[in-house]
């Protein structure tokens, strides 16, 4: 049994814990969230000259080869300083996608410029209001040519490509790609502007299919797999929002003492502290699943998913519970947790999406 | 990452796996083992064989030293013994609590000549222990108990009432915390003995549970006498000993009751709600959902602390976690389970009940859990202090006399 990381990764994310307590302070989250740059491009860049973007991506593409548990361990850190960077659909989605999908000149063509984070890369699945689902995809592809509407697409302003599902002349689902210099995009005001999001309005842009899987399932495939990356960005914050809270409540004084010495506050923590375990024990399984390419995959993920999307929920607000009024002020902290919780948890679908899919996963291998 | 023994943990895992094939029947299919106390004198002769063969083969005490028949082995090795036990049907319950919580303590505290003594035949099953704590003034404030111990020559004089004693009707020895000196604040003013469970003056009364059965005790003395050489730790160090047992309880790896997660899986496949299996209800899809990501958040919690312990680290208080989500998990699938049976999940005819009317019992056993052992708000305390660093309650009876601490009307 050895259901931990290496002795190499936990040095890994070390080191990109202090980077990132340097490189990516509040200040430079608010820049975003106050809408001076829709991005961190100056960590972007440093983020890309260390390998972690291309962290996952096999060598001969580009990439670090630092395997998946490598990425799991970046994305856990870049989720506890609520970093606004386009790891997530670059590298999550973006790269999975062509991975997935793509022929071996896609890959040898866009890879290696994902990793270097000379193209920053998005995924455009949803179509206005709703989880993700087969009947949700009304964009079409004719000739080489794509026509459909997506929102929100995470960091589609800021992208160079996007991978785009649509239906084929056929009506099959798949993956396409698209570079989006001339495509009709729109920024969207959102509930976390720590994170670029638009609309595209695609009316006959170039697209090139991913053609190695169609259908539906190579679409779930990415979504499960982002979905265990995602939950080390959300165990991540959900850590972060915990301390957050137990930083506070040791110097917060009220009625003489620290209020952390108040039942009603350390149940608070506790409760927080358990979601927050079993949500990082559910990611470790996934990150094994992912590094072992296992056939429990789907079923991790859904896990790992439903885990991390409740921890996080419930550490960020009971973390500006916890502050009390200040917490609900917008020169402290905590809302940009709980901004990124909900951003995150939205993302691939919500929370009665992935519990859906759980149970469809039981049925499934308790029928095998 | 990966979940694989090393070559020592898999030999011996094979060895455990051959022990208990030739020995016991898979737990796969069969009904569920209700322990709900009541033991018979069968029953107990049944758990006592199986001590015993499974102390011969070496696969009791695995931790403890060899001269008291154990086998010096790494923890990892008894988690290893007791993840395949787990598959089996063996009869347990009699013995946690000596080998979990009194043993250690005794190992820790007693003389040479008393370990020669005791250890072996606890280790086999021969004699049965107790664990004489809480009281009716002290459960989670255990330092409030009041049960009176007084010097008389060589012995201890016992006075007062213990209570939530499991096992204590079946029990030869104990272990038992009393206050010799009302007169210094509480935690200085208690000392800690082993006792004969037969000795004169001691009375066992079952106490009749609210799920039917009886499992503890009330035990009352009058003028019972323990020699002073049966003291544990020194007299006024009576705290402390206990300390000692308490970190052994949170380390006895408890089985994760039934119905679990699986057991709901089941239930929804077959009752059916609005004309479908209710496994297709969107409600109890989603309540299925979050049980199971609770439910494998553990197992992957207990492969971390597995992976912590081999490499030699010691589990510390984070592993409260388990018992505070088990015991509040399996209440609420035991509700929810009846709610899905309708009307008929009143009914607790083991015959005509849904899964051996495995809910409607855990419906009426369950509270227990959240509350033995350290209750639901103790081990949250216990997290936040000792995890996150919280300071400690304000104890307003911390520095004064135990005499003059505030009781209620009792």
């Amino acid at each position: 049994m050895n259901f931990d990381f290496s002795d190499d990764l936990k040095q890994l994310r070390d080191q990109a814990r202090r980077f990132l307590s340097e490189q990516c302070t509040p200040e430079v989250v608010r820049r975003s969230l106050d809408e001076q740059e829709p991005y961190a491009a100056d960590l972007w860049r440093a983020m890309a000259d260390m390998g972690w973007i291309g962290a996952a991506i096999p060598e001969e593409y580009g990439g670090a080869g630092l395997g998946y548990e490598g990425l799991c361990v970046l994305a856990e850190e870049l989720g506890r300083v609520v970093a606004p960077v386009p790891f997530a659909s670059t590298a999550y989605l973006a790269a999975e996608a062509i991975l997935a999908a793509g022929t071996e000149a896609q890959k040898r063509a866009w890879l290696p410029k994902l990793a270097e984070g000379s193209v920053i890369g998005g995924f455009a699945l949803a179509e206005g209001t709703g989880n993700p689902s087969p009947n949700a995809i009304r964009a079409r592809v004719s000739g080489g040519r794509l026509t459909g509407t997506k929102w929100p697409v995470a960091d589609g302003n800021i992208a160079d490509i996007a991978i785009v599902a649509a239906r084929d002349e056929s009506g099959e689902i798949a993956l396409y790609l698209v570079q989006l210099a001339g495509v009709a995009r729109r920024e969207l005001k959102t509930l976390d502007p720590t994170r670029d999001q638009a609309r595209f309005d695609l009316d006959g842009a170039a697209a090139e299919k991913l053609p190695q899987a169609v259908g539906w399932s190579v679409v779930q495939r990415v979504l499960d797999r982002a979905a265990i990356l995602m939950a080390f960005e959300q165990v991540g914050g959900a850590d972060a929002s915990l301390q957050m809270a137990r930083n506070y409540a040791l110097e917060r004084f009220a009625f003489g003492r620290p209020i952390g010495s108040f039942q009603a506050i350390k149940h608070k923590l506790a409760d927080m502290y358990v979601a927050l375990e079993l949500a990082r024990s559910n990611a470790y399984y996934g990150a094994w699943a992912l590094s072992a390419d296992a056939a429990e995959l789907p079923l991790a993920a859904a896990t790992a998913r439903v885990s991390a999307t409740e921890a996080f929920h419930l550490a960020s607000k009971e973390n500006i519970q916890t502050h009390g009024g200040i917490g609900f002020t917008w020169a402290v902290d905590c809302h940009l947790f709980y901004r990124r919780s909900k951003q995150l948890g939205l993302a691939l679908g919500g929370a009665p999406f992935w519990k859906n899919r759980l149970v469809d996963l039981l049925e499934t291998r308790n029928a095998a | 990452m990966d979940f694989n023994d090393t070559p020592e943990e898999a030999a011996f895992r094979a060895e455990a796996r051959e022990f208990l094939a030739a020995n016991a029947p898979l737990k796969s299919g069969s009904r569920p083992v209700l322990r709900l106390g009541g033991m018979d004198a069968a029953a107990v002769q049944r758990c006592k064989d199986w001590q015993a063969k499974k102390a011969d083969a070496g696969f009791a005490g695995l931790t403890w030293p060899k001269r008291f028949g154990g086998k010096e082995a790494s923890p990892i090795l008894q988690v290893i013994y007791n993840q395949e036990e787990e598959d089996y049907s063996v009869p347990r319950g009699l013995f946690e609590i000596g080998l979990g919580m009194c043993m250690p303590t005794m190992m820790a505290y007693a003389k040479p000549e008393q370990l020669d003594r005791y250890v072996r035949p606890a280790l086999r099953g021969e004699e049965v222990w107790c664990q004489l704590f809480s009281e009716p003034a002290g459960g989670s404030d255990l330092a409030a108990l009041r049960t009176r111990a007084e010097r008389d020559g060589d012995d201890w004089v016992i006075n007062g009432q213990k209570i939530w004693t499991s096992g204590a009707h079946l029990s030869d020895f104990g272990i038992i915390v009393v206050r010799t000196d009302p007169n210094v604040p509480k935690h200085e003013g208690l000392s800690f003995f082993f006792l004969d469970m037969k000795s004169p003056g001691i009375e066992i009364r079952p106490i009749h549970q609210m799920s039917g059965t009886r499992h503890f005790n009330e035990v009352f003395f009058t003028d019972v006498r323990i020699p002073d050489t049966q003291r544990l730790g020194g007299v006024g160090q009576g705290w402390k000993v206990s300390i000692t047992t308490l970190m052994n309880e949170r380390l006895a790896v408890g089985e994760v009751a039934r119905p679990d997660v699986d057991d709901l899986v089941a239930l929804s496949r077959s009752v059916m709600v609005d004309g479908e299996p209710a496994i297709r209800n969107g409600a109890v899809r989603e309540r299925i959902a979050e049980w199971y990501a609770r439910s494998q958040g553990l197992k992957f919690t207990r492969f971390r602390m597995m992976t912590a312990m081999s490499k030699g680290e010691t589990p510390g208080p984070e592993n409260s976690i388990a018992k505070l989500v088990n015991a509040s998990k399996l209440q609420d699938i035991a509700s929810f389970g009846l709610d899905l049976m309708g009307n008929a999940g009143l009914v607790v005819d083991e015959d005509m009940a849904e899964a051996y009317a495995m809910f409607q019992s855990a419906l009426l056993s369950s509270p227990s859990s959240r509350i033995a052992g350290g209750s639901d708000e103790i081990l949250r305390n216990i997290i936040a202090e000792r995890v996150l660093g919280m300071p400690s309650d304000i104890r307003v009876d911390k520095n004064k006399p135990f005499n003059q601490v505030p009781t209620g009307a009792r």
